[in-house]
């Protein structure tokens, strides 16, 4: 099994915060200069993360000694392969709060929300399984109900399902200050779905979960929640949520790509039909017909990426040894110095909660005067690397009625200098561009 | 600093003081690009002579960055009052240097403001901005009726295909679909 080595965490007791120092030493990429040696600073995590020495190792090692293909085969590497993933999926588990057989392995959280979007759409169309999946099933006047705020990935595949199913997508819309107006929606005895974003990748803000989860509840909806840029960032438990669905992906939280998990509870993953069908997902095949396997190999066809979801295993090892109350308080200081410097700039308008209360570290601005595109290359040109752009959430910049945003985003290997080198970079392009000030 | 390598005085003059923007009548064609990854966008309006062989104007209006803004700006100054097969040399040759990775020297007789993106060329992310409004241009002309009859005709003259029911008709949407069919295009 992959032993994994300890991150460097602050040798201090509660409270005393992460030691950063120490855990950047575990990132060798956050060592390296760009742009004619400037030093990196990157807040693009919430586009995608860093990984540490642990999580490279764990997939070197897993891939030197190993590596087969996992639930096949009866040699000795077949066996060891498929106790690596397994426990993998047992750790990765525990983090969120999930029992290890909720835990399905795929690709990213797109492939996740397009598994639930499809496996409904089976069962809309009746194929797949028999009549516990009924209780998924669509049809014209149904409603599935999302947010303005969500990210392309928790929006169309819920379009195209309302297209092929005939049911009506409705939306919450946002508040001034980028947060779900709970005001602007009733759900009906119709509504069947309730997706949402746990945290919004543009905004920061932090959904009401209990009280969207209680709404939903009160109409028999189900619930299906992105935690991309939740799960990264601090502690969740998601049978403590009471959310029925959850996506996340490996590369937003220190691990590989390729990787990303759908959660389900447990009765619902049991009465759903598949999406993807083949080998592995199967009980017996014979020509005529083909009976599932239980969850989650019914929703696992064909030989998965695997030391992809080892390296994921190791990197929830990691964050666990670090703690995520401790990330989620060093990354709360983190926006808060972002914010406080912001604040301070003339001509900045800033996309989303202005504190830190219910508010993650996605801090997305415009500047007056200044295109983001142009205000990512003056950053870039000093070693910054923000992301611009609208952030694969477009409507929700069209609501606003911009274009285009600068993001700077946040992990737990960001110090605070870094964060304050954001306001400076933002002056440095108003003086390049001669506004503002 | 290499900043200033790419936001050439000529660039961000142009940005600041773009020439022929905002959108005029009359015209031949109009065209709407948008880039997926950013959302910049620029809506484009092409007006060619009676003869359809010279550019008479170009007018536009973009929402998008300092490169994008200053490139069709250049667009206008290069391309208005030249043939439209001139234009499309250019635009060429434009399309050549930005999408060179910076290993192709520009001709500054060619391309005259167009010569200061060759530093955009080295940022293969900016190097859609600067093609955006360059782009709408060659779909705008291969819009304008005249563009669109030739191709019909042209599309005719290669389908040899006996069970090909398409009709082709001269609106200008159909265009794209005509193009497609014959790879050489509507002009130049
Ligand atoms: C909130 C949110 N949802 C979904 C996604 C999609 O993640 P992936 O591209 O890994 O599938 C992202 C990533 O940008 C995100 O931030």
């Amino acid at each position: 099994m992959t032993a994994v080595s300890a991150p460097r965490v602050g040798a201090g007791g509660p409270g005393s915060g992460v030691d950063v120092a120490r855990i950047r030493e575990d990132f060798p990429i956050l060592a390296r200069t760009v742009r004619e040696d400037r030093p990196l600073v990157y807040l693009d995590s919430g586009a995608t993360s860093q990984r540490p020495r642990q999580v490279l190792d764990a997939e070197r090692e897993f891939l030197e000694n190993h590596n087969a293909a996992v639930h096949r085969g009866a040699h000795q590497l077949a066996e060891e392969a498929t106790d690596a993933y397994e426990s993998a999926r047992e750790r990765i588990a525990a983090f969120v709060g999930a029992m290890t057989h909720e835990v399905v392995f795929v690709k990213n959280a797109t492939e996740g929300i397009n598994l639930v979007a499809y496996a409904f759409g089976n069962a809309s169309v009746r194929t797949g399984l028999t009549e516990e999946s009924e209780r998924f099933a669509l049809s014209p006047g149904d409603e599935i109900v999302v947010t303005e705020l969500e990210h392309h990935a928790n929006l169309v595949p819920w379009q195209e399902l309302c297209r092929r199913t005939g049911a009506t997508l409705r939306w919450y819309s946002v508040t001034d200050d980028g947060r779900i107006d709970l005001d602007s929606l009733e759900l009906t005895d119709r509504t069947k779905v309730v997706a949402f974003t746990h945290q919004s990748n543009v905004t920061g803000a932090v959904a009401p979960v209990d009280e969207l989860v209680r709404r939903a509840q009160a109409v028999g909806a189900l619930t299906v929640l992105d935690a991309c840029q939740s799960v990264p960032h601090m502690p969740v438990d998601l049978h403590a949520l009471g959310v029925d669905y959850a996506v996340f992906s490996g590369h937003k939280m220190l691990g590989p790509s390729g990787v990303g998990v759908l959660w389900g509870r447990s009765e619902l993953l049991q009465a759903m039909p598949p999406f993807l069908t083949g080998g592995s997902m199967i009980e017996t095949v014979r020509m005529e017909a083909t009976t599932y396997a239980p969850p989650p190999q019914r929703f696992e066809a064909g030989v998965p990426m695997t030391s992809q979801a080892v390296g994921l295993g190791a990197a929830v090892d990691y964050l666990r040894l670090i703690g995520m109350d401790a990330v989620a308080a060093h990354e709360a200081e983190l926006t808060r110095v972002a914010l406080d410097g912001l604040r301070d700039v003339p001509g900045v308008r800033l996309v989303g909660p202005d504190n830190t209360t219910e508010r993650g570290g996605a801090v997305s601005f415009v500047v007056d005067g200044v295109h983001a595109h142009d205000l990512g290359q003056v950053l870039d040109d000093r070693g910054i690397a923000i992301r611009v752009g609208h952030h694969c959430a477009w409507p929700l910049h069209r609501r606003y009625g911009i274009v285009a945003t600068a993001r700077a985003s946040f992990a737990v290997y960001n110090t605070v200098d870094e964060a304050a080198q954001l306001a400076d970079g933002i002056r440095a392009a108003q003086d390049f561009f001669g506004v503002g000030r | 600093m290499q900043l200033q390598q790419m936001y050439q005085e000529i660039i961000l003059d142009h940005y600041r003081q773009p020439h022929g923007s905002g959108l005029r009548e009359p015209y031949d064609a109009e065209t709407h690009h948008v880039n997926p990854t950013c959302g910049d966008e620029v809506t484009l309006r092409v007006k060619l002579d009676d003869a359809a062989e010279t550019v008479v104007d170009v007018s536009y209006d973009t929402l998008g960055c300092s490169i994008s803004q200053a490139s069709v700006s250049v667009l206008n100054d290069l391309v208005v009052g030249r043939s439209v097969a001139d234009s499309m040399r250019i635009l060429d040759a434009f399309q050549e240097m930005a999408q060179s990775r910076g290993k192709v020297e520009p001709d500054e007789d060619v391309l005259g403001d167009g010569v200061a993106f060759a530093g955009v060329a080295k940022y293969p992310a900016r190097v859609k901005c600067a093609l955006l409004g360059w782009m709408a241009f060659k779909d705008a002309v291969s819009r304008t009726p005249a563009a669109v009859s030739t191709a019909a005709v042209s599309t005719d003259a290669v389908s040899t295909d006996a069970v090909s029911t398409d009709a082709v008709s001269t609106e200008p949407g159909s265009a794209d679909r005509a193009e497609k069919q014959d790879q050489k295009g509507p002009v130049g």
